[in-house]
């Protein structure tokens, strides 16, 4: 937050490279275990790489390798998530999914997804006939031969969430440098020494969720890169809300064996979602769409749910999971030089994060001296912007709607442009707010955003007229 | 803030949703025609709809018989409104439609609800920005349309980019060039897909006099940058791929109507026009709403919307008076030929003895534009038609039409 570097600030517990959703479950974890951590992340704002375009979905874990560390975490996650989710205020819509068969070769591989789900813990999976698919969800297409219902799984906030982690880091003492790169480091011995462009950093020990570049912050550290990120882009296609209604439940298809197929549910924002694709691709930022890709997915969730060809996009977007040549997460614990590397967190991050980061600090147990726990744990309020529950809008004082499409409130866009992570960049303002992110993407708000944010982000969304 | 709050009252005659030219026009007839109760529910922080951030003439031919800049016709109307004993309720948003008028509001104050015995939909238009165009390429700053480009020209003085390219060579991507002249902007090119200019032949002279390039028959295939736009790449007329550096794109026109609240709602929509369906007064499919100006069909001119507006408050009178016909006694409109954008009104009261329909076509034609009742042609007009034209066809509805036959609109093309 502040410009300079090492100087003064002593030397921290932790250094976690990377504020993803990974590493801000991890920087709350180990700040409140009591350790001193700081965060560097590279771009101007947080959940600038894998974490800004994901499905925002809680899983269960019904469908992942039972005995993974991806299972564990997940499950973990999930019980975590679920404790913690009220005193956060973070939203949750328990929809539950359906996995569903639309032949009867797939109607086949039902019971072995009720076996793995059991396997996993998740007990109350079941199979569902055609005539209760359709009972549920109305809008679906013909040609539904059953489906396995999994009642636990979920739809949340994907950016609140990781923010409201951070943020509680923040509350509790935990630095963050943004626009802060990670350029070299060395072990001396006693302490790491990691160079930034904004300065030095020391720390005990340092923890890569670097994401799409964990393999080269290992290289970069510790001399070999330990896994190989493959980058998987994954594209969607957001409709409007008036689009909702089509869908109860997360619709699945059942998966093959590279990916978990597209996914056709509603957001927490009110919106439906349809996607992702998964195509390898070498680049690590090309996050672009592509409108065959884009075309495809409208006429697939057409497919799935034929009303919505009646329905108008609002927004696309890819996203890039940093996948590994392996299919499990990449777990690395070494005591010395002391150092942890999460890596190859696909696409189940989100609601895998507080699992690997419960993971994380039993695993520095044993590496790292603990602080004391502080005495009491501060707890960030965060604004729901669930369009299933209360809206800053519906309250008096909001300052009146800025984005009329999201019905984003004057309150929440300052809140926002203020405090203790402000937003630095129009995308950390859209994650924070969804301002500019509804139907009209800007038509009628970005020129008073543009106003109201001017001298606040590092790329100005205007320059004023010079008369 | 709170003193519009304080000025909503629970309940009124007739509330009018959008202060832009269709909705303050009706809400000046409401207050000349004595109805005192007329509320105006405008979300933004002036009344006055799109015109305020036309920097340009010309407005106010037909409703102040003098040539206005947008900003100067928006104020008038609204100050027009107001002398009337209008009530203008601005950062005012009605957030949601309930059955039978009952509207819920959101502003400073937080959410109330306002039940009108009649209400008016007049929420206009705006364009179809990139992602609704699946457009491909990165996501960077700097993509934007001709509305956001010109409010923060026009209202906030600010300029988001320095050489963009203009997409669409609709009237308002003209305008759209004249936006970025004033804000000392330097287009580097505009890009149509179809083999003409889409706006009227003489627009076309306008870029080649301000040097920017003009490229019909011309595709935009992807947007270029991360962060920033850092270039576009065209698919030519001849099948050649170009890059043209810009740091801009601004999607102009492919306008749709602004209908979220109708569609969130319980209003029946029309897929083809993208609008409440309505009938021939303007009532929508639950009888206490009803719609005018751009909000029906895109895109029709401010001083086009301030007709409808005046019109469609004869046709809200008339219903606050219980002296409209039963809405069930109507017949439908169906647009049946590929080439037919839409056709609007979508109904037609069978208590009328004509009809008259808009409609407009999306690729250029030429032929007989028909109203057929089963084998029956009820009207017909010869076309030549291109798209983004008005065109309007009188139907004559005889008395023996039977109920559940819809009108069929229909194009007999001449090759």
């Amino acid at each position: 937050m502040s410009n300079h570097g090492a100087s003064g600030c002593g030397r921290f517990d932790f250094i976690v490279v990377g504020a993803g959703v990974v590493g801000c479950a991890v920087a709350r974890k180990l700040t409140l275990e009591g350790a001193r951590v700081l965060v560097l992340e590279k771009a101007t704002d947080i959940l600038d790489g894998a974490s800004k375009g994901n499905s925002a979905l809680l899983h269960t874990g019904f469908d992942a390798p039972p005995g993974s560390i991806e299972q564990g975490c997940l499950a973990d996650g999930y019980r975590e998530f679920l404790s913690i989710r009220e005193r956060l205020s973070l939203p949750l819509l328990a929809c539950g999914a359906l996995v569903v068969a639309w032949s009867n070769a797939e109607a086949a591989k039902l019971d072995a997804i009720v076996d793995t789900a059991r396997a996993n813990g998740v007990d109350d999976a079941r199979i569902i006939d055609a005539a209760e698919v359709r009972r549920r969800e109305p809008a679906i297409g013909d040609g539904v031969t059953g489906a396995v219902l999994v009642p636990g799984e979920s739809v949340i906030d994907p950016w609140t969430t990781p923010y409201a982690y951070l943020l509680q880091a923040v509350l509790n003492g935990a630095r963050v440098e943004r626009g802060c790169e990670l350029l070299r480091g060395e072990y001396d011995g006693v302490s790491w020494r990691l160079g930034t462009t904004r300065g030095d950093f020391e720390g005990a020990c340092v923890v890569n969720c670097a994401g799409l570049y964990g393999d080269a912050v290992n290289r970069m550290l510790i001399g070999t890169p330990l896994f190989e990120i493959r980058p998987r882009k994954g594209e969607f296609v957001v409709f409007d809300k008036s689009a909702a209604r089509l869908a109860n439940a997360i619709l699945l298809p059942v998966p093959s064996e590279r990916t978990k197929g597209v996914v056709v549910c509603r957001t927490i924002f009110g919106n439906l979602l349809v996607g992702p694709t998964a195509v390898e691709q070498p680049s690590r930022d090309d996050a672009s769409v592509d409108e065959r890709v884009l075309e495809g997915l409208v006429r697939h969730g057409a497919r799935i749910l034929p009303a919505l060809a009646n329905h108008p996009v609002t927004a696309t977007y890819a996203g890039l999971r940093p996948a590994t040549e392996e299919k499990d997460y990449r777990l690395h614990v070494q005591p010395d030089p002391p150092y942890v590397s999460v890596g190859g967190i696909r696409s189940t991050g989100l609601s895998a994060a507080l699992g690997i980061a419960n993971l994380v600090a039993r695993e520095v147990a044993g590496i790292v001296a603990g602080g004391d726990r502080p005495a009491a744990i501060e707890w960030p309020e965060m604004r729901s912007l669930s369009a299933y529950g209360e809206r800053d809008w519906q309250r008096p004082g909001n300052g009146g709607i800025v984005c009329h499409c999201e019905l984003v409130t004057r309150r929440e866009i300052d809140d926002a442009l203020d405090g203790l992570l402000p937003a630095r960049s129009l995308g950390g303002l859209k994650r924070r707010t969804r301002a500019t992110m509804g139907r009209c993407q800007g038509f009628y708000c970005s020129a008073r955003l543009a106003q109201i944010a001017a001298n606040r982000f590092d790329e100005p969304m205007a320059t004023e007229l010079s008369e | 803030m709170t003193r519009a709050a304080s000025a909503l009252p629970d309940a009124c005659a007739a509330a009018i949703v959008g202060g832009g030219p269709a909705g303050l026009s009706a809400a000046v007839a409401l207050a000349r025609a004595g109805v005192a109760d007329v509320h105006v529910i405008e979300r933004e922080r002036e009344a006055g709809g799109i015109p305020r951030h036309c920097g340009h003439p010309p407005f106010g031919m037909r409703e102040f018989g003098r040539v206005l800049t947008g900003p100067r016709y928006a104020r008038r109307l609204a100050a027009q409104a107001r002398e009337l004993g209008v009530n203008i309720h601005t950062e005012t948003t009605v957030a949601a439609l309930a059955p039978g008028g009952l509207l819920e509001l959101s502003n400073d104050g937080g959410t109330r609800e306002l039940r009108a015995s009649r209400v008016l939909l007049a929420t206009g238009v705006r364009e179809t920005p990139r992602a609704a165009r699946l457009v491909s390429g990165g996501r960077p700053a700097g993509v934007t349309t001709t509305g956001a480009l010109q409010s923060t020209v026009y209202l906030a003085s600010m300029r988001p980019f320095d050489r963009p390219v203009i997409v669409g060579t609709e009237l308002v991507s003209f305008s759209a060039l004249l936006t970025c002249l004033h804000a000392g902007i330097a287009p580097v090119a505009m890009i149509e897909t179809a083999p003409r200019v889409v706006a009227w032949r003489f627009s076309s002279a306008l870029p080649r006099v301000l040097g920017v390039a003009l490229h019909v028959n011309t595709r935009l295939e992807r947007i270029l940058g991360q962060r920033r736009v850092e270039g576009v790449q065209l698919r030519l007329h001849d099948g050649a791929s170009r890059v043209v550096d810009c740091d801009g794109v601004v999607f102009s026109g492919r306008f749709v109507p602004e209908a979220s609240l109708a569609r969130l709602a319980h209003l029946a929509v029309d897929d083809f026009s993208g609008g409440p369906v309505v009938d021939n007064f303007g009532r929508c499919s639950d009888p206490a709403y009803h719609a005018t100006g751009n909000l029906l069909r895109a895109v029709e001119t401010a001083g086009w919307c301030w007709n409808e507006g005046r019109r469609a408050a004869g046709a809200l009178r008339a219903a606050l008076q219980g002296a409209l016909p039963d809405p069930g006694e109507s017949i439908g409109v169906v647009p049946v030929h590929p080439a037919l954008k839409y056709a609007v009104p979508q109904r037609l009261a069978r208590s009328e003895t004509r009809g008259r329909i808009q409609l407009r076509v999306n690729r250029a034609v030429r032929g007989r534009l028909r109203c057929l009742a089963g084998e029956r042609v009820l009207a017909e007009k010869r076309i030549d038609a291109l798209p983004e034209r008005r065109i309007l066809l009188d139907v004559p509805l005889p008395r023996d039409l039977r109920e559940e036959e819809s009108l069929r609109i229909d194009i007999a093309e001449a090759h």
